[in-house]
């Protein structure tokens, strides 16, 4: 039921019908998906006097009650944009936030899509990117349904509509005393052929925000994760369904042979067995069967995988090489000005290489997915968690070589995300088995399928070089990463806030062949890593103290100081804290948020102990206050879980890890007395925050065993063994 | 396959299963007890914990023979109305993220508090170790923890 309407300049109806933040000039385009005029009640013909409630918008649902559903485009995978987006929405429809429910929307790109990044629509949710790729569009949305409440009150009661304006789902009529119901108004309510544009005057004022910014707003998932009814997919249980797993290619690229297949399928439960490309599937009546029916499986897998001739440990002297080798060019992330010459003529010059290993999502769901496929092959159903909803219903079409239309789409909460879930694999292997089974299917990863069959954010080395001129300034700055991921190791390489006239900034990638991965962040978490170690190495060089270093280096960038001197502050950076304990400094942008912290340490039975951490944020405006903090709290106790235990040793292609018992995370016990953050006040347009905070941590916690110590830690995670290391090698 | 009788979220319960099933897959495959998670299957992660006679264990390794007779509780049965004090601290503090760990860690924190009204920092940082948070919600669980021990008086 959706019209056509013409794009016209400044018009607010676009025919791709996504929302279009912009760039400034020719502003936001609100879906507009034209749903039928009067939404009956079911069953009901129309024109019969018994409309109840109306969809005005594919966006809004509002029922004569009263009562509002806001549907949410994004995953929700613990980051809270569920209910950050439709508070967007509701505020500048002027919604009574207390009638608001928010129901997932359909996956539905065309409608429900932001710009994504190669031109389309994409409800893709990645990069912290969800509140600030949908702010300006769900305001004009927002805008454009409180535009046609008005103008429905005014017809109601024949007066102008420059005479009303609106308070928390109303419109009120001051000359006259009334008002009248958002609910009311969707009784009689009829809706135009086009969306009513709205200009960016028409906005509120974001000094008018009630919603936006108010830290009262509970997030909406919250009572359902409290006493367990919270679904995910892993939750998900069909009639006659059976369960899938896998026994995947212990070494990428490997592929299996199954010697036992007799033996398998004469197993009682066993429904199935199939083999793929890199795996054999097992698909049983219960899970149990599934689980133990894998490990009876003899599987002979073929040698010569790319993936064998890697070694994680010995890895860093061959990037060491590799960086060191002047004959070798890689791809340039910046260049600008002549480093070579200006390093060539420093007055002091530094150098230092930073490590990184491999690290593991550890979404704390695994990886699963609940697939049925019509007997005729022709349709299909799915109920999952995934970063990427349209992605993976467009990948299911494509496996089963049907339309994207015939795919029913069930998105579910995800236990975790972390960039693990933004691709469709496990989506595409619970559609093979499901449409072999014939049945719907759980398909199941074991924790140890999920660490075995990670997809890792790649270890790498950065070989940082420096020249400093007399007057003390940073003439000359080389950053030189090696490593395997290719373009995920660029990410956050840049100083979009430390003015370096001359420098080169160089990717030079490695193929292992290994499976790697997005990882929150990205390239942020060793890049700022080794900038903001760095830093403080020269900083120190120049007998400077590191964070003075960073203001003179921020001299031109006022919204970056200012997030850096809030952190010294609540830290009270100049101070000198207690005996055995030292604070290190760190910044970091990433998705366009600034970010800024100090950590006090100590050593405690040979690693290190995080007491208490400062953050200051500037994240633009923020929509959920309290979220915001949360996610920043987040991103403090996952970096340093990275930055502390976490490693994935791969020996000859394989991953030696393989549960929570030999792949540490951070736990309660690690955790520092306080984590204190605070968020700058701003009106500038939101940023990303899922992510922000999270770079600052491997350079802060360095820095701070530096201050202790006097050595430098440059290889993650800092575990007691390196810790000695460096300790003992110049003790 | 055996059957076995127990008690769960009071309710007198009797599965046919076999001796050797964690009870974790009968929760959830079987009972339609979801609150319960699967994550690492052993016994390290506390994703999967629901109270024996009051007392937390992960129900992943906990084979369907040790269940006759016991009383089971998952996050489920905690409370009636999602009253337990610990549930409303959840909410007011804002605890959780994704959470799928979140069940683990009420129940821990339940159980913590059964057997030590006001537990110290150090106490609630040792009895909350064995479960883990992939997305950091633990400085808000202990924000939570010591509410809720805050107004117990």
């Amino acid at each position: 039921m959706k019209k056509e309407t013409k794009e016209k300049t400044g018009s607010l109806v676009s025919r791709r019908n996504f929302l279009k933040a912009g760039g400034g000039v020719a502003f936001a385009v609100a879906a507009y998906a034209l749903l039928p005029k009067l939404d009956l009640v079911e069953g009901a013909p129309p024109g019969e006097g018994n409309l109840v409630e109306q969809k005005v918008f594919a966006w809004v649902h509002i029922r004569t009650d009263g009562r509002i559903t806001i549907y949410n485009p994004a995953a929700e995978m613990g980051q809270g944009s569920m209910t950050a987006l439709p508070v967007i929405l509701a505020e500048e429809m002027d919604a009574d936030w207390a009638n608001v429910k928010i129901e997932q929307s359909p996956i539905e790109p065309d409608t429900y899509g932001r710009p994504g990044f190669r031109g389309g629509a994409s409800m893709l949710t990645v990069g912290s990117r969800a509140v600030s790729g949908y702010f300006d569009g769900l305001r004009i949305a927002g805008a454009q349904v409180r535009q046609m409440l008005l103008a429905n009150a005014a017809k109601k009661w024949n007066v102008p509509v420059s005479r009303l304006t609106t308070g928390p789902s109303v419109v009120i009529d001051k000359s006259k005393g009334r008002k009248i119901s958002y609910g009311e108004i969707a009784g009689f309510m009829e809706i135009p052929d086009s969306a009513p544009k709205v200009s960016k005057h028409q906005l509120k004022d974001p000094k008018d925000f009630r919603l936006i910014g108010n830290a009262d707003i509970p997030r909406f998932d919250i009572p359902a994760k409290i006493n367990g009814s919270a679904k995910y997919s892993i939750d998900v249980t069909l009639p006659n369904m059976v369960y899938g797993v896998i026994s995947r290619a212990p070494v990428n690229g490997s592929k299996p042979r199954l010697l036992n297949e007799k033996m398998i399928r004469g197993r009682d439960g066993v429904v199935d067995v199939v083999t793929l490309g890199h795996g054999i599937g097992v698909i049983a009546e219960s899970i149990e069967t599934a689980l133990k029916t894998k490990e009876r499986l003899v599987i002979d897998w073929s040698e010569g995988a790319k993936a064998e001739s890697h070694n994680s440990e010995s890895a860093p002297a061959e990037y060491a090489k590799i960086a060191g080798n002047p004959g070798l060019r890689g791809r340039d992330i910046a260049n600008m000005g002549d480093a070579t010459k200006a390093l060539q003529s420093a007055q002091s010059k530094y150098t230092a290489d930073y490590i990184n290993d491999h690290i593991y999502h550890a979404q704390m769901e695994p990886l699963n997915a609940v697939v049925s496929v019509g007997s005729d092959g022709k349709s299909a159903e799915v109920w999952a968690g995934s970063q990427a909803h349209d992605g993976a219903r467009s990948a299911v079409a494509r496996t089963l070589g049907i339309e994207f239309s015939q795919v029913k789409y069930h998105p579910q909460y995800l236990g975790g995300g972390f960039g693990r879930r933004s691709t469709s694999d496990y989506i595409v292997e619970a559609t093979e088995l499901a449409k072999a089974a014939k049945r719907p299917l759980k398909l199941l990863w074991t924790r140890e399928d999920d660490i075995s069959y990670g997809m890792f954010r790649p270890m790498s080395l950065q070989r940082m070089e420096a020249g400093v001129d007399s007057k003390g300034n940073v003439a000359g700055w080389k950053h030189t990463i090696v490593g395997t991921g290719s373009r995920l190791l660029a990410s956050g390489a840049r100083n979009e806030f430390y003015d370096f006239p001359n420098q080169k900034i160089e990717l030079r990638s490695v193929d292992h062949g290994i499976r790697t991965k997005h990882w929150r962040a990205v390239g942020h978490g060793a890049n700022k890593f080794a900038i903001e170690a760095f830093v403080d190495e020269i900083a120190a060089g120049q007998k400077v103290d590191p964070y003075e270093f960073r203001l003179r280096l921020m001299k031109n960038h006022p919204r970056a100081r200012a997030v850096l001197k809030k952190a010294a502050e609540m830290s009270d950076w100049g101070a000198k804290p207690k005996s055995g304990r030292a604070k290190g400094i760190a910044f970091g942008e990433r998705s366009g948020s600034l970010c800024a912290g100090v950590f006090e340490i100590s050593l405690e039975d040979g690693r290190i102990k995080v007491h208490r951490v400062w953050v200051a944020l500037d994240a633009g405006i923020v929509v959920q206050p309290d979220n915001v903090i949360a996610q920043t709290e987040g991103c403090i106790l996952m970096g340093l879980s990275s930055v502390l235990h976490e490693s994935i040793t791969i020996r000859n292609g394989r991953v030696l890890e393989s549960n929570f018992d030999d792949y540490q995370l951070l736990r309660m016990k690690d955790v520092p007395d306080s984590v204190d953050v605070e968020i700058i006040s701003s009106s500038e347009r939101p940023t990303g925050v899922g992510e922000a905070a999270l770079p600052i941590v491997g350079g802060a916690v360095a820095n701070a065993f530096a201050a202790l110590t006097g050595k430098r830690i440059r290889h993650m995670p800092f575990t007691r063994e390196r810790i000695s290391d460096v300790l003992g090698k110049t003790a | 396959m055996a059957k076995i009788s127990f008690n769960l979220n009071g309710e007198d319960v009797t599965v046919d299963a076999d001796p050797g099933t964690p009870l974790l897959w009968i929760l959830r495959e079987e009972l339609d007890l979801t609150g319960p998670k699967y994550s690492c299957g052993i016994a390290v992660c506390g994703a999967c914990a629901i109270h024996i006679n009051g007392e937390a264990t992960p129900s992943c390794i906990t084979p369907m023979s040790l269940v006759e007779g016991r009383k089971i509780t998952t996050i489920e049965g905690l409370s009636q109305d999602n009253d337990h004090p610990l549930q409303q601290a959840w909410t007011e503090e804002q605890v959780p993220q994704c959470g799928y760990c979140q069940s683990g860690m009420i129940m821990f924190a339940a159980s913590l508090l059964n057997k030590n009204k006001k537990p110290s920092r150090e106490e609630i940082d040792e009895g909350m170790n064995r479960v883990l948070c992939r997305c950091g919600t633990y400085l808000r669980v202990r924000k939570a923890i010591e509410k809720v021990i805050r107004e117990n008086g």
